[in-house]
């Protein structure tokens, strides 16, 4: 490209406009390249900078997420007197503060855990029958359908589950209870209260995540080779099979990377959170009981009332969710730029 | 099922060789497992007294995925037996995904509808007592429309800016960093981009609570989006056309603005759009930044607004009918107008496709 | 385990436009029928109803009669499914499964037809690998991935995946128009030795090619352009390349045309 632009500029300098090739003849070429050279320069010189100092930006924006969350969070760790990490109480408006994450951490994986394990195959499902199974005319609406889907604002979501999921899930945690008491995790200590728990929690999650991990997974769906999937039929592979031998395997790191996209989504989500679920300080793994919390519901619901001090505590807690989120993320571009390499070696 | 009958004899010069004809279950047998399904469904659950409509669904579903596959491995054999299971499972995962859906939307539509008219949207809470009717979004509104406007003219310049230096100008490893933070930043939980605002210019610069510090937060949140939606279109914009413009002379800034970013607008277009939809719903640095009032702020940039997420939440705080009432609504007029966003910005996706985009 | 083809009146289309039309010819088991003609005249159509991979396609739709020995690929209650095991399709592109090693894209037919018992599954494996004379280039490195091979050797890869599991007619569509010279050769060679075994169809754009390996030549034309394809005639292929019975042939071999 390089060599190409000396030459041809001269020549065409001396051409006028009209005559280049009838796809640019909108385009004005309005400085004449030859005269000031100098001003071209600097017109490039300004643009490209400009567009270098906002990338440049972004980097300084998250270095000063990392760093403002850092120091606001060390100052408050710091006079803490309890455990951040073990403690179980969020006590930071008390004198002595005494608050730790033990609580919130662990709510936080626990819902977000099960989000995945019930939005991960459903969105999968879901993805391959728009991808393969939909009638064509079907697909594309059904495409709409989910986008739209995902463009449901959180609270919207929150106020429904808070409203609406959680009476109605009551019958079906009682049964679980009734039923699985003895798988541990479905033991309720008090089945006839409203089910404003993490399970309910991670069924609305579940339900909000679900269009990003469909439509990702469906993006790549539809990118598997035509001519793999004819491999798979012309050998007499029935449509599920097709799936299981071509498509599938195809789309296995994509679908690995959508999750961890619904995971980061399901860790940070905050107000869905704040409305459903009843927060308490107890560590339980009975996940039908009324309790628990997670890092992004307590600052939410902390922060009406928090002192100085206070906040700078819920930061602190905002800095490990940020922290969590920023490896699983990364996580995920790391299986997608494999997957780019791998896909490479044999196109 | 006649079709059973079917069973051509396997001789012939090639013992191996198959036949091509299979029992197969009539067209309606799924149509007619589903429905009995239900039915039973519905029998066992009233007989039981399941009081929980989700169990009665649960039930039809395995009745319905387990009678069908159990037939069909009789009939046509664990090979089509699998496919139909898996045809059967898709369309319940699709089922699944889609209740929810319509329940959502169907509930928030009925309820919302109670008190949406024109005085609520003209209105704001001021003075109105939260245990009784009345009052209105109006304030909320202001607010949600000023600080994602604000949001939009920080992030999308940046926003667009960045993306062109990464498909134009990007090299190296400065580039390669770029875009691993964009990446890492559009997962940037929204609380996360509160608190960061929250320490930084209200507790570290000590500014008032404000629309305008929301805003920013929002712009954090909006800027990778358009950043990857900008991206994509350029990329799209086919090379050649590039190099004609610049084989003619044109220096590479002027090819940039008046070739590459015409030719992608549309695509552009539509990212800022599905980016500003994303973050007219986001409540949590509203609610950190922005601090919800119940006045009129017309002032983006002195003391605290409201939002209509943040109404959406304060109202369900109140936790009273009234309150109740003002929250569907306002979570209607939220999901309208995201919605209106989200079909204009396809709107304009499919007036101004590229026509050498994918189709 | 060769097959007679049988077709009669058949046409294809997309959605409400007819690709080929009102086609009638007999394929012999156990010889290679070739199909040559321009661009578009319908003779890869033709050759996908022949193992109802035409249907794939969204809104593509077949009519006529193609009879296998006595049964009819088209008639009602047959599973299409069972058509692909038993017409194999060997494609334009060399297309092994790229997560799959070597082993297992030979294997994968066998597997989907209930084969699990891993000292059958080796020696069909070897067998088929062999057929398709490939065994020698890859016996060390069975377990390395097929899309690591060279084009070539994909192709044959992709022609043991198909007899592997014993079709009685292999169809191919330009197998050779995406190789070099060289693989090109050793394409043709394994295609003179398979017509032993399987009643062979090869779509080629190259009529050198239809003289060296095929025993019968179909030549498929357009009336015009936006017209559905039609089997001009089919004849023995030294018939065809020296004294076709319609003039349209001979023009098209000659090159004076397509």
């Amino acid at each position: 490209m390089e060599i190409s632009r000396s030459a041809p500029t001269q020549a065409k300098a001396v051409v006028p406009p009209e005559s280049g090739p009838p796809n640019l003849r909108q385009t004005p070429v309005e400085p004449p390249a030859p005269q000031n050279k100098g001003k071209v320069r600097l017109g490039d010189r300004l643009f490209s900078g400009a567009s270098r100092g906002s990338g440049i930006l972004l980097l300084v924006i998250m270095a000063a997420i990392a760093a403002f969350l850092t120091y606001r969070a060390v100052g408050a760790i710091a006079d803490d007197h309890g455990n951040f990490l073990t403690t179980k109480e969020w006590n930071a408006n008390a004198t002595p503060p005494v608050f730790g994450i033990a609580v919130l951490a662990t709510g936080t994986v626990i819902s977000a855990v099960i989000a995945m394990v019930i939005a991960v195959p459903i969105a999968v499902g879901v993805a391959l029958f728009i991808s393969h199974y939909a009638p064509r005319k079907l697909a594309q609406p059904l495409a709409y359908l989910v986008d739209l889907l995902a463009a449901v604002p959180s609270i919207v979501y929150g106020l429904w589950g808070a409203l609406f999921l959680v009476p109605h899930l009551q019958g079906t945690t009682q049964w679980l209870d009734s039923f699985f008491a003895w798988t541990y995790v479905f033991d309720a200590s008090q089945p006839e209260v409203t089910p404003r728990s993490l399970f309910t929690v991670g069924i609305l999650l579940a339900i909000m995540i679900l269009p990003i991990v469909t439509n990702v997974s469906r993006e790549v769906f539809l990118q598997v080779p035509r001519m793999h999937e004819e491999a798979a039929l012309a050998l007499g592979a029935t449509r599920w099979e097709v799936i299981r031998i071509s498509v599938l395997p195809f789309g296995r790191s994509g679908v690995i990377s959508a999750s961890m996209l619904g995971l980061g989504r399901a860790l940070g989500e905050t107000m869905a959170v704040a409305t459903v679920l009843s927060p308490s300080a107890i560590l339980s793994l009975h996940i039908l009981d009324p309790g628990g919390g997670t890092i992004a519901q307590n600052i939410a619901s902390g922060f009406g009332e928090a002192s100085p001090f206070g906040r700078d505590a819920l930061i602190a807690s905002g800095l490990v969710l940020f922290v969590i989120t920023l490896v699983v993320n990364g996580a995920a571009r790391l299986i997608i730029a494999r997957r780019k390499e791998y896909s490479g070696a044999n196109a | 099922m006649s079709a059973v009958t079917d069973k051509t004899p396997q001789g012939g010069i090639h013992p191996s060789a198959p036949s091509l004809k299979h029992a197969r279950l009539p067209k309606w047998a799924p149509a007619a497992t589903a429905v009995g399904a239900i039915a039973v469904a519905v029998g066992i659950g009233m007989g039981a007294e399941l009081s929980s409509k989700i169990q009665w669904g649960l039930i039809a579903v395995l009745l319905f995925v387990g009678t069908l596959h159990v037939l069909s491995s009789k009939v046509e054999g664990t090979r089509q037996a699998k496919d139909r299971l898996a045809t059967s499972l898709l369309w319940v995962c699709f089922i699944l995904a889609v209740i929810p859906l319509f329940s959502l939307i169907e509930y928030t539509i009925a309820k919302g509808l109670k008190v949406l008219d024109a005085a609520f949207l003209s209105h704001s809470m001021n003075g109105v007592i939260t245990t009784e009717t009345g009052g209105g979004i109006y304030h909320s509104l202001i607010g949600t429309l000023e600080q994602v406007g604000i949001a939009t003219a920080m992030a999308a310049p940046i926003g667009l800016l960045t993306a062109i230096y990464l498909v134009e100008y990007g090299r190296g490893k400065l580039a390669k960093t770029v875009t691993f933070f964009v990446d890492v930043m559009t997962g940037v939980p929204s609380i996360v981009a509160g608190l960061f605002i929250l320490s930084f210019w209200i507790i570290y610069l000590d500014f008032n609570f404000s629309g305008f510090a929301g805003a920013m937060a929002l712009a954090i949140l909006m800027m990778p989006v358009v950043v990857r939606s900008t991206e994509e279109m350029l990329k799209l914009v086919p090379n050649e056309l590039r190099e004609a413009s610049l084989a003619l002379g044109v220096p590479k800034w002027l090819t940039i603005l008046r070739v590459v970013l015409p030719t992608a607008i549309g695509g552009i277009v539509t990212g800022v759009m599905l980016a500003i939809a994303r973050i007219t719903g986001e409540t949590a640095p509203v609610l950190l930044l922005v601090y919800g009032s119940t006045a009129i702020n017309n002032n983006p940039f002195d003391g605290p607004q409201d939002s209509l997420p943040l109404y959406v939440f304060q109202q369900w705080k109140n936790g009273n009918e009234p309150s109740y009432d003002r929250a569907w609504a306002a979570a209607l007029v939220l999901i309208a107008l995201v919605m209106a966003f989200n079909l204009l910005a396809r709107g304009i996706a499919r007036w101004k496709a590229p026509s050498g985009g994918r189709g | 385990m060769a097959k007679r083809i049988d077709v009669s009146g058949l046409s294809a289309y997309y959605g409400s436009a007819k690709a080929i039309e009102d086609i009638s010819m007999t394929v012999e088991p156990r010889s290679v029928t070739a199909f040559i003609g321009p661009s578009g005249c319908g003779k890869s159509t033709f050759l996908r109803t022949l193992n109802r991979m035409h249907e794939v396609i969204p809104n593509a739709h077949v009519e006529g009669k193609v009879m296998l020995d006595d049964e009819n690929l088209y008639a009602s209650g047959v599973d299409p499914v069972a058509v692909r095991r038993t017409v194999g399709m060997v494609f334009q592109r060399p297309n092994p499964f790229p997560t799959m090693s070597i082993y297992d894209n030979v294997a994968a037919g066998l597997k989907l037809n209930g084969m699990r018992r891993k000292g059958d599954l080796d020696t069909l494996v070897e067998k088929s690998l062999k057929g398709a004379n490939l065994w020698n280039e890859v016996k060390d490195r069975l377990n390395k991935p097929g899309a690591g091979l060279s084009g070539g050797q994909q192709q044959r890869l992709c022609i043991a995946r198909a007899i592997a599991v014993e079709p009685q007619v292999l169809l191919m569509d330009e197998p050779c128009s995406a190789l070099d010279p060289i693989s090109t050769l050793a394409i043709e060679d394994l295609i003179g030795e398979l017509k032993e075994r399987f009643t062979i169809v090869i779509v080629t754009h190259n009529m050198q090619q239809a003289a060296r390996v095929s025993d019968r030549t179909a030549f498929f034309n357009l009336a015009a352009v936006g017209q559905p394809g039609r089997l001009i005639e089919i004849d023995e292929t030294e018939r065809i390349f020296s004294n076709p019975s319609v003039q349209a042939t001979e023009d098209y071999i000659s090159g004076r045309f397509g």
